[in-house]
């Protein structure tokens, strides 16, 4: 279920600014039980509102250039490392909810002691953090840390 | 094994009459001080020498007559009297320390701490017993203003300050807001227990009652420090317990005069109370703005001390102490007040002084504040016997058991309180710790010697009670607290270095952290401390740190030799352009090269560090020995790894130009030859420092590489391309980002395209024409990759820091 993009303008319409991310947590409501249980509302609202500030073209989902944008994130020796991450697969716009998915991995690391093991890994689980940080090291995408992958992230630790 | 135990004993045979004979003469300068005349004459040295008793009977007051002749051999006591008993101190202290350190079952049951309390309690009973007097005590003045200051710029300056600022909100949370709990909670409960009739305590106010809960709930920093440095506890908690006791002066000293002043009073108004906590920001805040105006001041003097290295280190303790008594002037802590300040002088300072000079401040601070850690001990020790005390079995008992019932229910709540803000959460066991690890020491003691006796008619049953409260947390507490860490299995020190690849990677995640801190908008302390370093790189370095020049002629020779055969080397074609690009292209050779540099870079982290271990860093603070320098073999495997590389970029290029491009090199000699004197003018006018010269030579080296690949336009232009191109598809097949923040959207000939990937970012914001001759981009693009335009950050700044001045000098 995704936010089609005439939803969101009603949306946008329709709610004051403020509450508008409100109404896209109903949107994407199943994050919270189905991937990380530790983002909430206020988050949820919170990043809504800066997916809007980076969207700067309002076409409501982030491209590349969006992301490059932020001026810390260029002179960041990891920027276009980051900004791959959240493109993953060759796509080339990110929507919100993918927004928040990647972000989610951020949360603090939920214990797995009690998951039920059928249900899906939450997103900020230990592995799902570590295969993100994988994801970083390996450019390629071939599953595998070269040698050369990490000879460029030595070099790119040198250049500070 | 027989010989060398028999060598200990003899060793503490021959320092027992040492020490009577110190007690002789401390006898005889109390006796002296008290007006009786006596002479000291040298036959009762011998006297001392024999016997105990006998030379405590047999001591002193002979009393030779003066006669009128002239004497060949005369004794004049006086002249040397308070030098001399001073510096017999000193030696006595220091005496016993080589003595506890010589038997070594000992020194690992028994914190050196308890010890010196121990030699001090032999020391005052002997002079008591003597004299039937009190012995000479340590008086208030002596142990604020000599005794302390020492140990606390000790402790300032050896701070680690990225824990110390990661977790400084705990750290006030624990020392200002669980101050305060200890106060309230231990001074209440003593005011209900001397409410109670029986125990003869009704008549001490609510406002004595206060007073004495300030000055008792301090954590004392010295002997947190003497306690914790031997059980190498993790560097969380150290650095937790360690900072606590030292922040919390603020609020001690605001409460105790608050409560000071208050008691003296007759009549309280609200508005005391407002000023009271109007006061504790001034205190704390005054404090920290008084020291760090001091530290940028002793920072820019050392900017311009090149010429007089010999008195660098004076400055340095100058300006720190000047900065305590300024704070004690105003009222203000003067331990906020001397950690500010060697903490901000610090940096600044380390980059503008010699290394010599800067081994001599290590060395002296720490010699300093060993000697004053344990004079203090010893005072402590010959301080508690008199007889003046007042022993009432109710109050003490109460006080220790409120002061360690309000400290385990204090770090219990507030821990409770604080995880939640934190995300490496603080578990039972180091609660456990932090709370066991409360010690009260001298400074409570000094404190509690400054109470008015008027206003304070109890005052002998105060002192009572903190010595007895003291002299707990420091034995039974100190002595139980390493088995107990063994016990509970607390997390420890992990004293192993951090491996290049581990510095690599927490880099790694820094950065990654930081990047997705900005996506988020959100501002936490890494961007707090990117903006810091910001401050720091942009503004405070170029006004504080002084630019660097070789300062020892080996190095200088070094330089000069690497230039020569570097130009050398370009100059017969060797290092043509095309070659320098292949080389680049097939980042073999980069590889190598980046190597040395960044174990450079990794290396000099480490040396400069000597910090707390963050999970696995480097070792953690001692109070005996200086933090590990980068030993002789790592600089010798330096300079081989760079000469190899260098053979090895050498092998390459000669390869390279064989095989390739032949087109090029006609290009190659007539520009060689026609820049060659504009690098060479310009590598002459770097200035590099004395820590980092290897690291200047490498990038002297790669500039003078860069230089060749340099010419004007248009010779590099079909070149150029090429290498773009070959760029660019590597970077389409595989998304590698070779040089970061290359979109491949520059414009068209970007002629040093090769060396600018760096300031790709900024051309994307303002469109740059970039030529190589000028000034400050030039030496910013030269090497593809040091680019020192990214303001995100090195959580090691010093290294950026010299990169940076490296890279940023105009010609």
């Amino acid at each position: 279920m995704s936010i089609s993009l005439e939803g969101r303008s009603h949306v946008l319409q329709c709610v004051t600014k403020l509450c508008s991310g409100c109404s896209a947590i109903a949107q994407i409501a199943d994050l919270g039980t189905e991937g990380c249980k530790m983002v909430t509302k206020a988050h949820i609202c919170r990043l809504y509102d800066r997916f809007e500030e980076l969207d700067k073209s309002n076409k409501g989902s982030l491209s590349r250039e969006d992301f490059q944008q932020i001026g810390e994130l260029a002179v960041n020796p990891l920027g276009d490392r980051i900004i791959n991450a959240f493109f993953p697969n060759e796509k080339q716009s990110l929507d919100f909810r993918s927004f928040i998915r990647i972000l989610a991995c951020f949360r603090p690391t939920v214990k797995n002691k009690l998951a039920d093991p059928n249900a899906p890994e939450p997103i900020n689980s230990r592995n799902n953090k570590l295969r993100f940080a994988f994801q970083l090291y390996d450019l390629d995408r071939d599953g595998k840390i070269s040698r050369e992958e990490l000879i460029q992230v030595k070099s790119a630790m040198r250049l500070q | 094994m027989a010989a060398w135990s028999r060598d200990i004993r003899e060793l503490c045979c021959l320092l027992l009459p040492v020490y009577f004979i110190l007690l002789v003469y401390l006898f005889n300068n109390v006796e002296a001080t008290s007006g009786n005349d006596s002479t000291f004459n040298g036959q009762k040295t011998e006297d001392g020498n024999q016997h105990l008793d006998s030379s405590k009977s047999h001591l002193s007051r002979s009393f030779t007559n003066q006669e009128e002749r002239l004497s060949v051999f005369s004794l004049d006591y006086y002249h040397v009297q308070i030098p001399f008993e001073i510096t017999l101190w000193i030696l006595l202290a220091s005496l016993a320390k080589i003595g506890f350190h010589l038997y070594h079952k000992l020194a690992t049951i028994v914190p050196e701490s308890c010890l010196l309390i121990v030699i001090g309690l032999l020391l005052g009973g002997i002079i008591f017993g003597a004299k039937e007097r009190s012995p000479p005590v340590m008086s208030t003045d002596v142990f604020f203003l000599y005794l302390l200051p020492p140990i606390v710029l000790d402790a300032g300056y050896f701070m680690p300050s990225r824990p110390f600022f990661d977790n400084i909100g705990t750290i006030l949370w624990y020392a200002v807001v669980g101050t305060l709990w200890n106060v309230i909670g231990i001074g209440m409960s003593l005011y209900g227990i001397c409410q109670v009739q029986a125990f003869d305590l009704s008549d001490i106010s609510l406002f004595q009652i206060l007073l004495f809960g300030s000055l008792i709930s301090a954590v004392d920093p010295v002997a947190v420090l003497a306690v914790f440095e031997e059980i190498h506890v993790n560097e969380q908690l150290h650095i937790l317990v360690f900072g606590e006791s030292l922040l919390n002066d603020a609020v001690t000293v605001c409460l105790y005069h608050l409560f000071k002043s208050l008691c003296q009073m007759h009549t309280i108004l609200t508005l005391d109370i407002f000023a009271g906590i109007a006061q504790f920001f001034v205190v704390g805040i005054g404090g920290i703005i008084v020291g760090i105006i001091y530290g940028f001041v002793a920072a820019f003097t050392t900017r311009f001390t090149q010429n007089v290295r010999i008195i660098e280190p004076l400055f340095v303790f100058l300006y720190s102490y000047l900065c305590y008594l300024t704070a004690e002037m105003f009222r203000l802590s003067g331990i906020m007040a001397l950690i500010a300040c060697s903490m901000s002088m610090k940096y600044y300072v380390e980059e503008n002084i010699s290394m010599k000079s800067s081994t001599t401040i290590k060395y002296f601070m720490k010699m300093w504040s060993s000697v004053s850690e344990t004079l203090i001990f010893i005072f402590l020790g010959v301080s508690t016997i008199t007889n003046t005390h007042e022993w009432n079995w109710a109050f003490v008992c109460f006080t220790l058991l409120f002061c360690l019932f309000w400290r385990a229910l204090g770090v219990i709540v507030l821990t409770q309180i604080i995880n939640r803000f934190r995300k490496l959460i603080i578990t039972r066991k180091d609660q456990f710790i932090i709370a066991y690890g409360g010690l009260r020491g001298a400074i409570c003691f000094s404190l509690v010697f400054l109470l008015p006796s008027h206003v304070f008619p109890r005052k002998n049953l105060f002192i009572t009670s903190t010595i007895v409260v003291i002299f707990f947390t420091v034995f039974i507490q100190g002595m139980t607290i390493r088995p107990l860490v063994n016990f509970l299995d607390v997390k420890k020190t992990n004293k192993r270095q951090p491996t290049v690849s581990e510095e690599i990677h927490i880099r790694f995640f820094d950065h990654l952290l930081a990047g997705v801190e900005d996506i988020c908008g959100q501002w936490s302390h890494y961007y707090w401390r990117d903006k810091a370093k910001k401050f720091n790189r942009n503004y405070l370095s170029k006004l504080l740190i002084r630019d660097k020049e070789p300062k020892s002629g080996i190095v200088a020779l070094y330089k000069k030799l690497e230039l020569k055969q570097a130009i050398e080397l370009a100059e017969s074609g060797q290092l043509s352009k095309v070659s320098s690009s292949a080389s680049l292209l097939n980042k073999k050779p980069q590889k190598v090269k980046n190597l040395s540099p960044d174990e450079l870079k990794n290396i000099k982290d480490i040396l400069a560090k000597n910090l707390y271990q963050i999970r696995q860093r480097t070792p953690s603070y001692n109070r005996h020995s200086l933090p590990r320098e980068a030993s002789e073999n790592q600089v010798k495997e330096i300079l081989i790894r760079r000469h190899g590389s260098l053979r090895e970029s050498m092998r390459k290029t000669k390869r390279a130009q064989q095989s390739g491009a032949v087109k090029n090199s006609p290009f190659s000699q007539p520009q060689n030859a026609r820049i060659s004197s504009q690098p060479r003018k310009r590598n002459v006018a770097f200035t590099v420092g004395e820590d980092s010269n290897l690291e200047t030579d490498s990038l002297q080296l790669d500039n003078i590489l860069q230089s060749r690949m340099g010419p004007p336009p248009r010779h590099q232009e079909p070149c150029g391309m090429e290498r773009r191109n070959e760029v660019h598809l590597e970077k389409g097949r595989s998304q590698k980002p070779i040089s970061f923040g290359y979109d491949g959207g520059g414009a068209g000939s970007r002629n040093d395209s090769r060396r600018k990937p760096a300031l790709m970012p900024r051309t994307r914001f303002d469109n740059l024409d970039i030529h190589y001759n000028e000034c400050r981009r030039s030496r910013q693009g030269f090497v593809e990759f040091s680019p020192n335009n990214w303001r995100a950050e090195s959580a090691h700044e010093e290294d950026a820091e010299v990169n940076d001045s490296l890279i940023r000098k105009p010609m």
